[in-house]
């Protein structure tokens, strides 16, 4: 009971604490659909600890949400760049094949494996950079190319196999817990402050936002655009990489042909949701995690409802339709004639 | 006619008819039985539904927008078809009602993206969630069509016998209507050159008097309709409905239309194009076959290398032209 | 002289917070090419959008061939009998000349189109204007100077009677200009209207048979070009009215400083931007850059900045041959541009004041080496307080602010970056007094201290104001140099209006 309080009490103070910021409304959200369940849905803030790590729908939302939050971090600072990027999907079964190679194969060290597969992520992230800021093609079509080859490359690489490891090392990677909680948390928070630090440490994040913003008047300025662009690409497929090797520990084994399927659009979808725009500019890192925690609510919710996973996608659609009218600049001028109550919200940084 | 001339429309169209021929003449040399008719017939049956479906993404690639639902909506239209016929309407009533539904759910899509002026990217996303997930709401696996005119009508007495052991089968005769109706459509008709001003240049296109808000929410009408055309084709084709099916579907579809001359920045392209883009799919699937020891996986990567090829084409002929 | 054909009066066209028509009279008459002129913000455009219904008027008549009209779009005025050539040709690039022709009005046949006929009615359309162009052709494969033809020959193929060519000579070169011309002439022989809007004087005076001048909205005169001395034309463009600035003192510029030039050009130019010029630059000196809109003055500033490259002539650098191949190379040269569209071009709108402020120092020093919070807060309340910017907080998003006070952000943006030579596009256009007056002055300090500055300007007044020297631009060359005694108004516009200072009369 008393957890029960803190929880919400912490939650409160979450969304007055964000009040004015603009994370402050996936926050929301994803408050009153925890609310929802708390009343509606039995057994869904039931947490219990056997050996030593807990159980619960809240942990599977951080375990499953964990993949599609590590992409997110990437997918911002390319969308911030005015881009998105449709193939981190592909990028983490090219992972996750190099990694089960490596290990499974090849029989080299773990560590190796894991930089292997870290690398091949940073890779096809240059390759996109290449095609988007070397040859300027429009990152849709740049990004379409890997999307459509990435699955048969990793095929390639693990020749068309499922191959399984039981290194306890990779295997924790995706299914151990840290002070009782999923290692997987650790792993997004670790990554969330050293995006955090990439880009607000360095000017990184600053140019992203001018370029997203304004890129003619960028390029007046003596940025350089191009520059920027790869770097996020880059950055995009790293972060691809990572989930790639927390995928495929999930299931101690690289599927080439389902790991990491269609998570791209929930990774669009999180970081839209989360409050950075499509059309580039200002950026929210922690409103593309709340939303990606919101995502993962959603279908943990239907779960838990004993909604069939193959029905998960109609309320996610319902979503994506609900954010894009939001967000329609048509719709927020008939709603701002309506009336001008609504808070404003600050562009702070993330 | 037009003359035939290698401007920098044309270039891509001409690449991509070479390279078919190449595929195809490599093939006939390379394997016994490539050359044979069989082989050739099975190359339009096979790769049907997603030609018409590559087809209705044509002409929303041409108006400068893009479809992701294809594959769903395909999908959707074939698992609903095999329901509505287990609930003992007749096939032609229910692939009545299914073009019905894929034209009016295009049409919403359509409207959104004009009306409220969102990106066709996040709309046609969540048309294809949508699509994928009602799907297994009509019914949540596959479902096998047990009808005779499935059985016989469609199966036999609709295909066309070339010789006593060989025929056409009726699939193959589906997509060649709709591309000699598509290319009709694109070439001859207000609509047809409506959407490619579109395409080209919008601004330029509303000046000029072209209805923009009426074209381009038919466009997707247009496209909805030809992808519940596709499910409908396959259900010809596997005699059954499978909401899982097709996943991904819409990649080959964007694919066919790039390799086939269609820029994706809209406003060139053409309709046969895109046939020749699907029959270059199909016939490298059938050259892995036949080759026996190459992988299925190698079509993808087959297909994504003349995806970038094939786009650095046309960035190459843009950016001359700048 | 014949009946006008369309005939204006009072058109009143309102923006929010501005009046950019102010009961304006026009009459276009048959067989007659009408020229519309006048500098930046005249209402040029805002008189062709009334007419062609992209902006429907809010007050006045307009009566084409007796019958009063209200067009709503291009295309209701196209119906009504007025027909537009844009300056960016608003043709489709990737379908055939034909089909641009016609494009909206094809003859169908049971709902097929009648390709046939379309040709035969798009080669008929160019026959008529004497042009020879293969039909079937895809237009971007055309040259500007053909596709402005089509869209001629597309806007005469209805049975229109006005005809509105709005700048179409801005991308053409010399010998395209005259084939457009005799297409034009051919026009007017055959009866139409046609209004011609264009900067060139030249191109005016060797077309126009009648100007009329637009001047802040409000109609300045209608005149025949045969009696209209050039000087005259350009005193009109200018207004030479009593300014508010010109209140404020004069201030006698000091003497040219002595010493080596910082910059200096030889032969400098690039191919349909700027015909070769030789500029120089001292430090502790401003050059003014006089000319009309579309002169080449804008374009001048590019080149040096590297936004564009040169394709003729030598830059040196302290005497240093040197290149600018990109604004990083310009900032790494200490280089600074504020450019002439403040809105697409310098501001950040979505970012604040403090961000868009440090980004050009921020630029030069790359992506890792942040600049200190501390020293960023230390950066913007120096220049707010130096430059006066009125800014609720340094956390405010720059578009909030007034357009004087976003122009100061800018100019400081590349004070911080410390430069040596700062070149300033319009930085008083559009902006209050107040702010003006506060830019003039920062000039002035900025040349004492030893800065190099090239000064754009459309007010010829504050130009003589503010310079030591003075280049004048003209369709596109540099045509005249003007030092000491020739530093003010009547000298500029003697020289844009001929090409050079001395010139006695018109």
């Amino acid at each position: 009971m008393w957890i029960d309080l803190v929880f919400w009490a912490g939650f409160a103070g979450l969304l007055w604490v964000n009040r004015s910021r603009p994370v402050f409304w996936p926050l929301l959200a994803l408050g009153l659909l925890l609310l929802f369940n708390r009343f509606t849905t039995p057994g869904f803030f039931d947490l219990e600890i056997r050996d030593g790590r807990l159980y619960g729908s809240l942990v599977d939302v951080i375990n499953q949400g964990s993949k599609v939050m590590l992409l997110a971090l990437g997918m911002t600072l390319v969308i911030a760049t005015g881009g998105v990027d449709l193939s981190v999907g592909a990028i983490m079964a090219i992972a996750g094949a190099v990694l089960a190679q490596v290990v499974g194969v090849a029989h080299l060290s773990v560590t190796v494996a894991i930089v292997a597969a870290l690398a091949a992520g940073l890779l096809a992230g240059a390759w996109n950079g290449l095609l988007v800021a070397g040859l300027r093609i429009q990152p849709i079509v740049a990004t379409l190319i890997l999307m459509v080859a990435g699955r048969g490359i990793a095929q390639l690489i693990t020749d068309g196999q499922i191959i399984n490891f039981e290194q306890p090392a990779l295997v924790f990677l995706g299914n151990g817990s840290l002070f009782g909680l999923p290692f997987t948390l650790t792993l997004v928070l670790a990554m969330f402050i050293f995006t955090a630090l990439l880009v607000r440490g360095t000017a990184l994040g600053l140019f992203i936002e001018a370029v997203g913003d304004n890129e003619t008047a960028s390029h007046f300025t003596g940025l350089s655009a191009q520059r920027v662009k790869f770097l996020v690409y880059v950055f995009a497929g790293f972060c691809a990489g990572l989930a790639g090797l927390v995928a495929a520990s999930n299931i101690k084994s690289a599927d080439a042909n389902h790991a990491g399927l269609y998570l791209e659009l929930d990774a669009i979808l999180a970081v839209v949701v989360g409050g950075t725009a499509l059309t580039g500019g200002r950026f929210q890192l922690a409103g593309s995690l709340v939303g990606a925690l919101l995502i993962q609510t959603l279908s943990t919710t239907l779960y838990a409802r004993n909604v069939s996973a193959d029905i998960a996608p109609v309320p996610k659609a319902i979503v994506i339709l609900a954010v894009c009218l939001l967000q329609s600049p048509v719709l927020r001028g008939k709603i701002a004639r309506l009336g001008r109550f609504l808070p404003k919200t600050k562009g702070g940084a993330a | 006619m037009k003359k035939l001339r290698l401007s920098p429309q044309t270039i891509p169209m001409v690449a991509s008819v070479a390279v078919l021929i190449v595929l195809y003449v490599g093939g006939c040399l390379a394997f016994d039985n490539f050359g044979s008719l069989r082989v050739l017939i099975n190359l339009f049956g096979d790769n049907a539904f997603l030609g018409v479906a590559a087809i209705g993404i044509t002409f929303v690639i041409l108006s400068g927008g893009i479809d992701l639902s294809v594959g769903a909506v395909v999908a959707l239209t074939s698992i609903l078809i095999a329901g509505l016929i287990g609930h003992g309407l007749h096939p032609l009533a229910a692939i009545a009602v299914s073009l019905a539904f894929g034209a009016a759910f295009g049409a919403l899509m359509g409207t959104l993206i004009q009306v409220f002026e969102l990106p066709p990217f996040l709309v046609t996303l969540g048309g294809m969630f949508l699509a994928r997930g009602l799907g297994f709401v009509v019914h949540p696996e596959s479902l096998s069509i047990d009808h005779p005119f499935y059985g016989d009508f469609v199966s036999q007495t609709l295909s066309l016998p070339v010789t006593r052991k060989l025929s056409i089968p009726f699939t193959a005769v589906c997509l060649v209507a709709v591309v000699i109706g598509a290319t009709m459509l694109a070439r001859w008709s207000r609509f047809g050159r409506n959407v490619r001003a579109i395409g080209s240049s919008e601004a330029s296109a509303r000046l000029m008097g072209v209805p923009i808000a009426r074209t381009k929410i038919l466009v997707y009408t247009l496209a909805g309709a030809l992808s519940a055309l596709g499910g409908v084709v396959a259900t010809f084709y596997m005699q059954s409905g499978n909401p899982a099916s097709f996943v991904g579907l819409e990649l080959d579809a964007i694919a066919a239309a790039v390799i086939g001359g269609t820029l994706l920045r809209g406003g060139v392209g053409f309709i046969p194009g895109t046939l020749v883009g699907v029959l270059i799919l199909g016939v490298i699937q059938t050259l892995i076959i036949f080759q026996g020891t190459l992988n299925s996986w190698w079509t993808r990567i087959a297909v994504g290398g003349l995806l970038f090829v094939f786009i650095l084409l046309q960035q190459l002929i843009t950016r001359r032209k700048k | 002289m014949s009946e006008p054909i369309l005939s204006c009066r009072g058109l009143t066209k309102r923006f929010p917070g501005v009046v950019a028509l102010d009961g304006v009279d026009f009459f276009a008459r048959p067989g007659e090419v009408h020229a519309l002129m006048g500098e930046n913000g005249a209402g040029k455009s805002t008189l062709i959008k009334a007419l062609t219904g992209v902006h429907p008027r809010d007050a006045g008549e307009a009566v084409l061939a007796g019958k009063s009209i209200h067009p709503r779009s291009p295309r209701e005025a196209e119906a009504a009998g007025i027909s537009t050539v844009y300056q960016e040709v608003n043709l489709i690039p990737d379908l055939s000349v034909a089909e641009n022709i016609c494009l909206g009005r094809q003859e169908t046949t049971l709902g097929f189109i009648r390709w046939g006929a379309i040709r035969e009615r798009a080669s008929a359309a160019l026959a008529r204007l004497g042009v020879a162009v293969d039909v079937d052709k895809t237009l971007s494969d055309c040259s500007i100077a053909i596709q402005q033809l089509v869209a001629i020959a597309r806007a005469t193929d209805i049975s229109a009677r006005v005809l509105i060519l709005d700048e179409p000579t801005s991308s053409l070169d010399d010998s395209e200009v005259e084939e457009l011309f005799t297409v034009v002439r051919r026009l007017r022989d055959e009866g139409w209207a046609i209004i011609f809007v264009s900067h060139f004087l030249d191109q005016v005076y060797a077309l126009a048979d009648r100007i009329t001048v637009l001047r802040n909205g409000k109609l300045v005169g209608e005149f025949l070009a045969a009696e209209l001395p050039r000087l005259q034309l350009v005193a009109h463009m200018m207004g030479r009215s009593i300014n508010e600035v010109e209140a404020l003192q004069h201030r006698e510029p000091p003497a040219r400083p002595a010493g080596e030039p910082l910059v200096s050009v030889r032969g400098f130019g690039r191919r349909a931007s700027v015909r070769p010029l030789d500029l120089e630059v001292r430090r502790g000196e401003v050059l003014g850059l006089a000319g009309l809109l579309g002169s080449g003055r804008t374009e001048v500033a590019r080149l040096l900045f590297g936004l564009d490259r040169a394709d003729s002539g030598e830059m040196h650098v302290e005497g240093k041959p040197a290149a600018m191949r990109s604004p990083q190379a310009s900032l790494r040269a200490r280089f600074a541009l504020t450019p002439e569209d403040r809105k697409s071009q310098a501001i950040l709108p979505n970012l604040t004041v403090r961000e868009n402020l440090i980004i050009a120092l921020q630029a030069r020093r790359g992506i890792w080496r942040k600049i200190p919070r501390q020293e960023q807060d230390r950066l913007v309340s120096q220049f707010t307080r130096a430059l006066g910017i009125k800014t609720s907080s340094p956390e405010q998003l720059i578009r909030n602010l007034s357009g004087g006070n976003q122009q100061k952000v800018i100019l400081a943006r590349w004070l911080a970056t410390e430069p040596r030579l700062l070149l300033l596009d319009e930085p008083t256009r559009g902006i209050d007094v107040g702010a003006q007056a506060d830019i003039e002055r920062l000039l002035a300090k900025l040349r004492d201290e030893g800065l190099a500055i090239i000064f754009i300007c459309a007010d010829t007044a504050e130009l003589a104001r503010n310079s030591q020297r003075i280049a004048v631009m003209r369709d596109r060359a540099k045509v005249a140099e003007l030092t000491g005694a020739d530093l003010n108004e009547q000298a500029i516009m003697r020289a844009i209006a001929h090409g050079d200072a001395s010139h006695p009369s018109s």
